[in-house]
Order: C-alpha cells, then sequence, then structure tokens
C-alpha cells in the first residue's frame, strides 16, 4: 500500500504480526514489540475531533482504529421531538465545515414529501450558497493538505481568503458560519446591492491564490516527494467502502450528485468535474485544487445567469402546525467531500419519525481510514487522514 | 424501475412497492429473505454502491424498520430494501461481508437500538457512546429531557423567562412597584 514513502525504507512486512485463525491480528503488547500510541482527537490537521488507536512496530502502523464521539450532541435523536421547521438550526451543526448542505437536504426532503414546487429564483440562490459553501471549504482543505506536512503557509493564505466568503455569507445571509437561508419553499431573501461585484472582487483574489498554492506547494520538491505514492485508494475499494466524491474521482470514478443525479440548476451550467487515474494524497490534493478553480467558475456562471429577481419562496403550510403524511425518501447533494445525504421519514405527524445523514466521512474516516493506515508511517497519518477530507461532526450526529 | 421490480418480485415477495422518484424505489421484504435480495441487486442488478443502512423505531407497532439503501451507479437509480423485525430481542442477520462499510452501521445500531448482528466485526465495541448503562438511546422510549434532568445539574444564568414579562420588568421597573 505505501509504496514509496520517504520513511518507508524497510521491507514489505504486511504479513507482520501473524494473524489468528479468524483474522485478527495477534498482537502482544507485552512482548515490547508493540506501542499503542494515540493521535488525536487534537490533531495537527484540519479534521475536527477524532481520535485515531495505533499500534505500532517501530514506525509502522500495524493496526488502526478510529474513535468518534467528542462531539456526540445526539441531533438526530433531537429532531424526532422537534417541528420540522424547529429541525433547521439543529441539523446545520451536523457538519460545522459546511452546514449549508445540511439546510438544502432538509429542505428539498419536505418539500418532496410535502409535494412542493420551489421558484427559479430560489433554485439559483440555493445553487450560489451551495457553491459558496464548497469555496470556503476548498479554501481550507486546499492549503490544508500542505499543513499536514508542516507547509503553513498556504493554510494562512486559505483562512484569510475563506474569511472574505464568511464576509459575503454574512452579507447575504446574516450569519458566517451557520446560515439558515434555505428553508422549506425557497430561501430568506434575495442577493443585496452591489452583492454581485463584491463576489467578483473576492473571486479574483482566489485566482491569484490559485496560482499562488500551485507553486507553494505542486512545484514544491518536499510537498511532492511527501504526498506521492502514499495513501494510494485502489480502484476496487471504491465499491467495497462506499467511496464518493473527489476521493472517488481521483481513482478514476466519476461520482459526483451534480451530474449524476442533476439538482437545482446545476443541468443549466457548465462544469465538468475532473477525474484521476491514481489517487494517491498528491492527486488528491491536485484534484481539490481543480475543484476549487471549477468551483470558481460555477459561482461566475451563476452570477451572470441568475435573474435579477423573482418570488424566492413557495407558499407553505404554516410551519407550526405543518403534518407531513407518512412517506420516506433519500435526498442526497454534492458536498466538497462527496455524496450529503438525507434518508428520512415522516409519519404523519408535525415532527420527523426519522432523518439519518450519511456524510461521506462515515466511510472515509472509520472502514476505509482503518484500511488505508495498515502499512503506512507513523509520520504520514496526518496527511493521510486530511487527503480523505474527513469531518467528524457528521459521523456521531 | 418498473421492470426491475417486476423482475424481483418473480423471486421474491416483494410487498409496499413504493415509487417515491423516477430514480428511487422502496420495496418491503420479509426478513429471512432481505439479504438475498440485497445480495442479488448487488451481484446481478448492478447494485454495487451501497448509500446507507438505517432503522425506524415503529414502537407503537413493536417493529424496527431496517432499510438497506442501494444504489445502481451506471443506472443511475436507488432502491431501498426495508424489512420489519421485532424490537423484543432485536437481532439481524449481519451483512459485513457484502460490503466492507456494512460492520460500521451495524456497529452503530447496536448501540443506538440494541439491535443485534451477530457475527459482525467489533459490534459489540462501543461507537460513539462510552460506557452508556440506560437503554439504547435512538430507542423512542429514551427520554432525552428526563436524562438531561436526572444527570447533568443546572448552571446558573441557563434559566429562561417568560420574555414578555422580563422585559416589561427591564423596561418599566417602576410599574412593578
Amino acid at each position: 500500500m505505501m509504496k514509496n514513502s520517504i520513511f518507508n525504507i524497510s521491507p514489505d512486512r504486511s504479513k507482520y504480526p501473524e494473524k489468528d485463525a479468524e483474522g485478527n491480528l495477534m498482537v502482544d503488547l507485552d512482548s515490547q514489540k508493540y506501542v499503542k500510541l494515540w493521535q488525536g482527537p487534537q490533531h495537527p490537521g484540519v479534521t475536527g475531533n477524532m481520535s485515531l488507536e495505533l499500534t505500532i512496530s517501530g514506525d509502522e502502523i500495524i493496526q488502526a482504529k478510529t474513535h468518534v464521539g467528542y462531539l456526540h450532541r445526539g441531533f438526530e435523536k433531537l429532531m424526532e421531538r422537534r417541528k420540522y421547521i424547529q429541525c433547521f438550526p439543529t441539523c446545520i451543526r451536523m457538519c460545522v465545515a459546511e452546514p449549508d448542505y445540511n439546510e438544502y437536504n432538509l429542505a428539498a426532503g419536505i418539500e418532496e414529501l410535502s409535494g412542493i414546487e420551489v421558484p427559479e429564483m430560489a433554485q439559483w440562490l440555493r445553487t450560489l450558497v451551495l457553491e459558496m459553501a464548497r469555496l470556503q471549504s476548498l479554501l481550507r482543505v486546499v492549503p490544508g493538505q500542505g499543513g499536514t506536512f508542516a507547509l503553513g503557509l498556504g493554510v494562512q493564505w486559505g483562512v484569510y481568503l475563506r474569511d472574505l466568503i464568511l464576509d459575503l455569507f454574512e452579507e447575504l445571509t446574516g450569519g458566517r458560519v451557520y446560515h439558515m437561508y434555505i428553508l422549506p419553499g425557497g430561501v430568506r431573501g434575495l442577493l443585496p446591492d452591489g452583492f454581485k461585484k463584491r463576489m467578483e472582487e473576492t473571486l479574483k483574489k482566489i485566482d491569484e491564490f490559485v496560482v499562488n498554492i500551485d507553486n507553494l506547494m505542486f512545484s514544491n520538491a518536499v510537498f511532492k516527494q511527501r504526498a506521492k505514492d502514499v495513501g494510494i485508494i485502489q480502484p476496487e475499494w471504491i465499491d467495497q467502502f462506499g467511496i464518493v466524491g473527489p476521493n472517488a474521482r481521483s481513482a478514476g470514478f466519476m461520482r459526483d450528485v451534480r451530474k449524476d443525479y442533476p439538482y437545482l440548476v446545476y443541468d443549466q451550467l457548465d462544469f465538468e468535474p475532473m477525474t484521476m487515474n491514481y489517487s494517491d494524497i498528491y492527486n488528491r490534493a491536485r484534484l481539490r485544487w481543480h475543484d476549487l478553480i471549477m468551483t470558481v467558475d460555477l459561482i461566475r456562471q451563476i452570477m451572470a445567469k441568475i435573474p435579477e429577481t423573482g418570488d424566492i419562496k413557495a407558499p407553505t403550510p404554516n410551519v407550526l402546525h405543518w403534518k407531513i403524511p407518512r412517506n420516506e425518501t433519500y435526498i442526497r447533494s454534492e458536498s466538497s467531500r462527496g455524496e450529503y445525504g438525507f434518508y428520512m421519514v415522516s409519519d404523519g405527524t408535525d415532527k420527523p419519525r426519522r432523518i439519518n445523514l450519511r456524510g461521506p466521512s462515515y466511510v472515509h474516516a472509520i472502514s476505509l481510514l482503518e484500511h488505508m493506515l495498515i502499512n503506512a508511517n507513523i509520520a504520514d497519518t496526518a496527511a493521510i487522514m486530511v487527503s480523505l477530507q474527513t469531518c467528524p461532526p457528521e459521523i456521531e450526529r | 424501475m418498473e421492470q426491475l421490480i417486476n423482475k424481483l418480485q418473480k423471486s421474491f415477495k416483494l410487498s409496499d412497492v413504493k415509487h417515491q422518484r423516477e430514480n428511487l424505489t422502496f420495496v418491503t421484504v420479509k426478513k429471512d429473505s432481505a439479504l438475498d435480495l440485497v445480495t442479488h441487486c448487488r451481484d446481478y442488478e448492478g447494485f454495487s454502491h451501497f448509500v446507507l443502512l438505517s432503522c425506524v423505531d415503529w414502537i407503537e407497532d413493536g417493529k424496527f424498520q431496517l432499510t438497506y439503501l442501494l444504489n445502481n451507479p451506471s443506472g443511475k437509480f436507488d432502491l431501498g430494501i426495508r424489512t420489519f423485525i421485532s424490537r423484543d430481542n432485536a437481532s439481524m442477520t449481519s451483512a459485513h461481508l457484502l460490503w466492507r462499510q456494512i460492520a460500521t452501521y451495524q456497529r452503530e445500531l447496536k448501540e443506538m437500538y440494541g439491535i443485534d448482528f451477530p457475527g459482525s466485526p467489533r459490534v459489540d465495541e462501543s461507537f460513539i457512546l462510552e460506557g452508556w448503562d440506560e437503554i439504547p438511546p435512538m430507542r423512542r422510549e429514551f427520554d432525552t429531557k428526563k436524562y438531561s434532568e436526572d444527570t447533568y445539574f443546572p448552571r446558573e444564568g441557563r434559566g429562561s423567562n417568560d420574555p414578555a414579562t422580563y422585559m416589561k420588568s427591564k423596561l418599566y421597573p417602576d410599574d412593578e412597584k
């Protein structure tokens, strides 16, 4: 798995230690051959609170277990006791990095279960907000990969630019991180005066950032040597593990909800998500860098095509007495990490019977990461974890 | 999608077929044949991507609904396979050999709903909760508010007031005298 890590100077020890008849590793900690090492829940990367229980031999990982629960607040349970409209402030906290996909999925689920058509203007504004969410997330994640190799400068640039996007979010929605802009039936407001001009000014700064990050990271010999041929995702794992989004695209699988199951106004936009045929840390970072460029382009397209005015909300029942007949659905959207889905079940009352989030990290950070870390060097752990773009809150909900 | 459902009807006793959308259909099948259907869909019908395994607690019926949501990436449609199991001594055959990620879902369902999946890897290890000795918290009868009131002490400054009365006392303190 680790073909050419600069730290991997030992021969292949994939059969070390031995396994018992049931396939469990026979690790005897008292033998002094192995050491337990906990990495996290505070990490050098931008991955949130998640800890890895590593069993190491020398500096090679022979077993990894992901531990989550440090952010568990029982959101899915809480939503079962709340009216649909009260679920919005709760659901957005299920992923801090990109809360808007939660808003959209919940609103789209309620609309589908209630048979509500969203006006076109609101669909454009929703698309804009979702792409802005992707942009601010990628501004953290793309340079964040360099951060795992102590290349902190790009992270500083990214944080600054992300704040400019948050300024625009604040202007449009009133909130910086959590927006609650998307509601059942539509959105809360139109674009403020001069918003397009200020957006373009920010996008121009991001254009410069894209060039600078290319020079800083992808032309950097140290970054290349640390990131190439490390943390490889094999193509046959895509379906075995349920890998989605950029992690799947880098391995040659076109998995993008915006293309596969077009929603909102994505079918009116011109874009082609990138795929690669070799998924190591370097290529995944490179693919996200391309996604960043594509997102900037998509926002420019939206700004050019969005109608000047129009209805932003369809009529809905009184949200305090809104009962939805017994039914169920699955709503998906494409977050910067991949398919982000809500399985929703209504039971005829004014509260959901069940809302179950399926976030990409649920498989990327547990079954996949535990598998990928075997035989990796402990110095590559943070880089591999960040290259999967994990978000623990969406695992523990 | 209807063609597929008609085809599956011949081999499996499907009920409650619901075409929710053009590309999303839900079917119900008995517990004994649920995993046979899941396996058949994976091996012969192109549903290579497993989306999620979820549980819905129908406490009034004394049943848990397990939903296996499968996706066909080339056909671009989803199939939700529902099956119902008893809430008492809830148990279901493990599907971890079909897709490697399923073990995680089953481990979570064991912890949150108390549904056992014998043979599933690490199914008895705690997933999110540590040292939990109450009933599984996602069961409908688990009362989060009561648990919170019994377990945690109230912190000062966290009390709530009736907004109208509170603002009146702040803005017009003389009226109260």
